[in-house]
């Protein structure tokens, strides 16, 4: 055979393999989604979303778990997002650049690759007990913001890494501080890229079960948190505890829930994406 | 008919060969006759020697030409005057670089305080991306100027001094990246001015654009010869020789010659001046 057709038929086969691959995965996510939509969607109500726990499979809601969800939310962007931006700014723009920065960098790197249980028994250890501060939603956000801050200065050092040099020469060259050019120039121009990297952090977090088991968030809460100090549940861990009950209504009910936390994480994913939309349209270098 | 020969023509009439000082003993101690000097300059990077024993001095209003091949160093000899190598990892220099009987690379001397005597305009135009007005106004809203009626004033005065006020006037508002690429470098200049810098620093300012821009930008650096001190680095020989009072002729890190611009295009005294000013290498 001609060499032109066989390498036409190399072509073809790839394509068929490529197209097969793609699909593999999304079948995959389109049978669980269908399979949750199918047992959950009827379960779905106001009164589930406002419902307290209850034994009764039919009466128990989410709410308490939901509002645990969003504290623990609130608390972690309020501790990880100053943390983080500041940690990447200064790696990127005043460490100097040497075999320490080095260091630091690398462990960064491994730092987000480290199981997120682990981090749940650093939690415990230093937060609950040396701390003191119990099986709180402050102990719960302090931890999940330690496991996404490797994420956050990673996002952060890339968008400021983004911003060319030729904007912050202009800057310095009017006689600007180097503070003065990150925070005129550098920060609103990487904006964009940083709140998308914490909004993507964040929407891991909210998923997270293991970290917060251990350090000892509770699967039955009768009420909603109303201080940093109060004892909680997530959604992750209210589905956790549903699906390991037997009663058939338990789970009808984790399979509502997780319909519920996934719109919950791509809404943020969705607003993500928007905000990257949004910035890169505002700036064209 | 041709706008450069405009130029040219206004450029013989006005040319101050008379009392302007020549720098043709650029071995002269006797600094308080110009604006800025550079004494013995030696410059590293790492290991690479990038300038070589450099003296020059910058005479009060004058336009100054630095030319050669690439990577001769007449772009870091310019990011000298205001510091900006100060940044680059294993950058280091010796020697002394007066502005005004003061060396500048001084311990007491404030970077951020030269910088707004020494403006700079670059290669590419980079405006931020703000409006045109918030560009203009960057230089003194950092020195922490809000007043603004003040601010307008100098934005306007700057603007119209690079003669952008007239097109730009209504469209204050308006994103700088939006204008032009011409438009967008006269907004860099205006931001430069706006500071009321001593000295004007150019690093290939007109490269990046079209003809038409290129000459408008040629008039604008001859008229503001009248207040200001400006260093102009330039690939564009026909361009050094049109706005600039002194031409420098860099190669391989060394000061080859340097002389009235008229001199060094008509008479140079060294033969790799000549060879590159004909084109033969370069």
């Amino acid at each position: 055979m001609n060499k032109v057709l066989i390498n036409r038929r190399k072509d073809l086969i790839f394509s068929v393999a490529g197209l097969i691959a793609t699909f593999v995965g999304l079948v995959m996510l389109v049978i669980f989604i269908g399979d949750i939509l199918i047992d959950g969607l009827g379960r779905i109500s106001w009164d589930f979303i406002t419902g307290l726990p209850s034994r009764n499979p039919d009466k128990a809601g989410i709410f308490t778990a939901m509002a645990g969800s969003v504290w623990v939310l609130f608390l972690t962007t309020l501790i990880s997002f100053p943390i983080g931006v500041a940690a990447g700014i200064y790696l990127e723009e005043y460490g100097k650049k040497g075999r320490i920065s080095k260091i630091l960098e690398i462990n960064i790197s491994n730092l987000a690759g480290v199981p997120s249980i682990i981090y749940g028994l650093l939690g415990l250890e230093i937060f609950a007990r040396l701390f003191n501060l119990g099986p709180s939603l402050l102990t719960g956000s302090m931890t999940l913001a330690l496991l996404i801050l490797p994420i956050i200065i990673v996002a952060t050092r890339e968008s400021i890494k983004a911003v060319p040099s030729s904007i912050k020469d202009a800057s310095y060259a009017l006689g600007a501080s180097k503070w003065q050019t990150m925070w005129h120039q550098v920060l609103p121009a990487s904006m964009g890229g940083i709140l998308t990297g914490v909004i993507l952090a964040l929407s891991r977090a909210v998923g997270e079960a293991a970290p917060l088991i251990v350090v000892g968030a509770l699967a039955y809460v009768p009420f909603a948190p109303k201080s940093p100090m109060d004892d909680f549940s997530v959604l992750p861990i209210q589905i956790f505890n549903w699906i390991s009950r037997p009663q058939q209504g338990f789970i009808i009910n984790a399979a509502a829930a997780i319909i519920v936390l996934l719109v919950l994480t791509f809404l943020m994913n969705g607003i993500a994406i928007y905000l990257r939309n949004h910035w890169q349209k505002k700036i064209k270098w | 008919m041709n706008y450069t020969t405009e130029i040219m023509d206004i450029y013989k009439e006005t040319s101050p060969e008379e009392n302007v000082l020549i720098p043709d003993d650029i071995s002269v101690k006797d600094d308080r006759k110009y604006k800025l000097t550079a004494r013995n300059i030696n410059a590293f990077y790492g290991d690479l020697h990038a300038l070589k024993d450099i003296n020059m001095n910058f005479p009060q209003n004058s336009v100054t030409a630095f030319i050669g091949p690439s990577g001769c160093g007449k772009s870091t000899f310019l990011r000298l005057f205001n510091r900006m190598n100060d940044y680059i990892e294993g950058f280091r220099l010796e020697g002394e670089i007066i502005l005004d009987d003061v060396d500048i690379y001084n311990e007491k001397i404030v970077i951020e305080q030269l910088r707004k005597d020494v403006g700079m305009v670059f290669q590419k135009p980079n405006p931020f991306p703000k409006t045109i007005f918030e560009n203009v106004a960057y230089g003194l809203r950092i020195q922490g100027e809000n007043n603004k009626s003040f601010l307008q004033d100098k934005v306007e005065n700057a603007l119209k001094q690079v003669a952008l006020w007239d097109e730009v006037k209504d469209d204050l508002k308006k994103n700088a990246l939006s204008l032009s690429g011409g438009q967008q470098q006269r907004v860099c200049i205006a931001r430069a001015l706006a500071v009321e810098p001593k000295i004007i620093l150019m690093d290939e300012p007109t490269s990046a654009l079209d003809p038409i821009s290129t000459s408008r930008i040629e008039n604008l650096i001859f008229e503001l010869r009248e207040d200001y001190t400006i260093i102009i680095v330039t690939h564009n020989l026909q361009q050094a020789g049109r706005i600039s009072d002194f031409t420098a002729f860099f190669y391989l890190g060394d000061l080859i010659e340097m002389g009235r611009t008229h001199d060094i295009f008509t008479n140079p005294k060294n033969k790799r001046t000549e060879n590159y000013i004909t084109g033969r290498f370069g």
